[in-house]
């Protein structure tokens, strides 16, 4: 089928039927949660009672407003700790790693890049216990044969941290080599044809011209820190960040808190997204 | 660069130390660690050696295969599903639609994406429960009399599956198809081919690395998916993660753990890997 080739029309209207039925189904559990969180019920269902910002700005029980509920603004204040140890760690080490790849030839490089690639095709939950298992074992290890108590390699945020950077890092190389490969390099050659040092060069010339791609890559890992779920459930001592704190209390039964919440979330990643297309133009040209 | 020699591999390490830090401690160390846990046996208390006994555990308990087998046949289950959805979006994405329209519908496809999963399946257990929306539009239909638990049921999970998966699976169709010159399907016509005949002869052969891709990445992550399948199928979802969850955290059982973990891994890797090989793809070139 192609638009200019005659078909029968009510194939047509059939397949565009289809398409519509296709997006409503996209935009369905997403609409529902934010309508949601506006209904003066106790409970995030049928029947619509009225319009109501009390799960926003509530005070009193039981409808305490996300703006007054401590354990989730904890749950978020800890999440944007997280991501933002994350993010830099990420855009540090994909940045020295794009350097790495785009322009030196070493022994095994290509073995390299293909483990380096491998965290994105193994099961986050897989990644957590993997990393739980390695660090206990330093951690026993310390307090038994040296009796050193390290508190960072047992299930806590800094565990959380290092679990989410072990693959969020394959993403921001990927998005940061991308750039370093289309650089000119007699840009820098001119730069050092005019008395730079290579590190001159690179830090007044090259760096600039990656900034994009590091604000991209950082802006994403932010994103993609927020959202994780399976690798920090393995990883997560008392301090939940917000997606470990919203499924316990959805396993508990929810209340329209967790739709404002959602609804807060869906505002902020859509920002942050906007923001990745606008650095991501902003690069290309 | 004009850098002397020595410099240069001075600065080669310095670029290698973050690399080698992160993919030994973080990815590979990790990974042989737990292989090694998974072939420890417990013979008492803090009394451990090298032994088959946790595999033999999975091996030997029907309970524990029938859930590897389910979580398996349930995650291909779940890539055909997307597929067939996705299939008619991204030709009509890469074919039909035009310039503006065509990037405003592939921007929709991407925007739940952007939002947690577990805001999508809050969403979804809304719609489902008991007192959701769906239980409410039959009723007020008329098509049933009373209320319906529509949710901690199999359809529901696969409902979930489908619908976090949908873009990895679309995504990849749409670059293929992108790419398919509307001449040869112009030409297919000419030469007296019928719309099926050139789907199955033109279009879905050309469009086979975008399949195979995208196919991939919904049965890893579907199978390695623990959210949808707990939320929306409740206590007897019986995914493999959550009996990896369970040996973990409830019964500490870490070295039955890891086995089970090694197990999902393996059938994930072979996925991956016979993927791949079939579609005559590389890593590099699929996700790099």
């Amino acid at each position: 089928m192609l638009p200019h080739i005659p078909t029968s029309p009510w194939l047509r209207t059939l397949y565009a039927a289809y398409i519509g039925a296709f997006f409503l189904y996209l935009a369905l559990p997403l609409a529902v949660v934010s309508a949601f969180a506006f209904n003066d019920s106790n409970f995030p269902a049928l029947p619509w009672q009225g319009f109501t910002l009390d799960w926003f700005i509530g005070n009193a029980a039981p409808r305490i407003g996300v703006f007054n509920d401590g354990a989730i603004l904890k749950a978020i204040g800890t999440s944007a700790l997280v991501s933002v140890w994350v993010a830099g760690l990420a855009v540090l080490v994909a940045t020295t790693n794009a350097f790495l790849f785009e322009r030196y030839a070493f022994p095994l490089k290509s073995v390299l890049y293909v483990v380096m690639l491998l965290p994105l095709v193994v099961p986050g939950i897989i990644l957590g216990i993997s990393i739980l298992v390695f660090s206990s074992r330093i951690a026993n290890f310390a307090q038994g044969e040296l009796g050193l108590r390290i508190n960072a390699l047992r299930p806590g945020l800094p565990l959380v941290v290092l679990g989410q950077f072990s693959f969020i890092a394959t993403m921001a190389t990927l998005v940061i080599s991308a750039r370093l490969r289309k650089f000119d390099r007699s840009l820098e050659e001119a730069a050092l044809n005019l008395g730079a040092t290579p590190w001159q060069a690179i830090r007044h010339v090259t760096l600039p011209y990656l900034m994009p791609a590091m604000v991209a890559a950082g802006l994403v890992s932010i994103l993609m820190s927020f959202e994780n779920f399976n690798t920090t459930l393995m990883l997560v001592g008392s301090d939940a960040p917000l997606t470990v704190t919203m499924f316990d209390r959805l396993k508990q039964g929810s209340t329209p808190v967790l739709n404002a919440v959602s609804l807060l979330l869906m505002a902020a990643s859509s920002l942050l997204a906007l923001l990745v297309i606008l650095f991501q133009r902003g690069a290309r040209r | 660069m004009t850098a002397s020699p020595a410099i240069r591999r001075i600065t080669l390490a310095l670029l290698l130390a973050p690399l080698m830090l992160w993919l030994g401690l973080l990815v590979v160390i990790p990974h042989i660690d737990m292989l090694l846990l998974s072939f420890t046996e417990k013979t008492g208390v803090r009394q451990y050696q090298p032994g088959l006994a946790n595999y033999r555990t999975f091996f030997v308990e029907p309970v524990y295969w029938t859930i590897f087998l389910r979580t398996a046949l349930m995650s291909i289950l779940a890539t055909l599903l997307t597929l067939v959805i996705g299939f008619p979006v991204a030709y009509f994405i890469a074919k039909l639609a035009r310039g503006r329209s065509k990037a405003f519908l592939f921007l929709l496809c991407l925007v739940p994406f952007w939002v947690s999963e577990l805001v999508r399946t809050f969403g979804w257990m809304i719609l489902l429960r008991e007192t959701g929306l769906v239980s409410g539009a039959l009723q007020a239909l008329g098509l049933v009399s009373g209320p319906v638990e529509l949710l901690y049921n199999d359809a529901a999970i696969m409902v979930g599956l489908v619908y976090t998966s949908m873009l990895f699976m679309v995504v990849p169709l749409i670059t293929a198809l992108d790419s398919l010159d509307d001449s040869f399907i112009e030409a297919g016509y000419d030469l007296g081919g019928s719309g099926w005949s050139i789907l199955r002869e033109i279009v879905i052969p050309h469009a086979m690395p975008g399949i195979v891709s995208g196919s991939i990445v919904v049965f890893m992550l579907s199978l390695g998916n623990y959210l949808t399948p707990v939320l929306l199928g409740g206590k007897d979802s019986l995914w493999f993660t959550g009996a990896i969850y369970t040996q973990f955290i409830t019964r500490f059982n870490w070295e039955q753990g890891a086995a089970f973990g090694m197990l999902l891994l393996v059938l994930s890797s072979l996925i991956v890997w016979l993927g791949l090989k079939l579609s005559g793809q590389t890593l590099s070139r699929t996700v790099g």
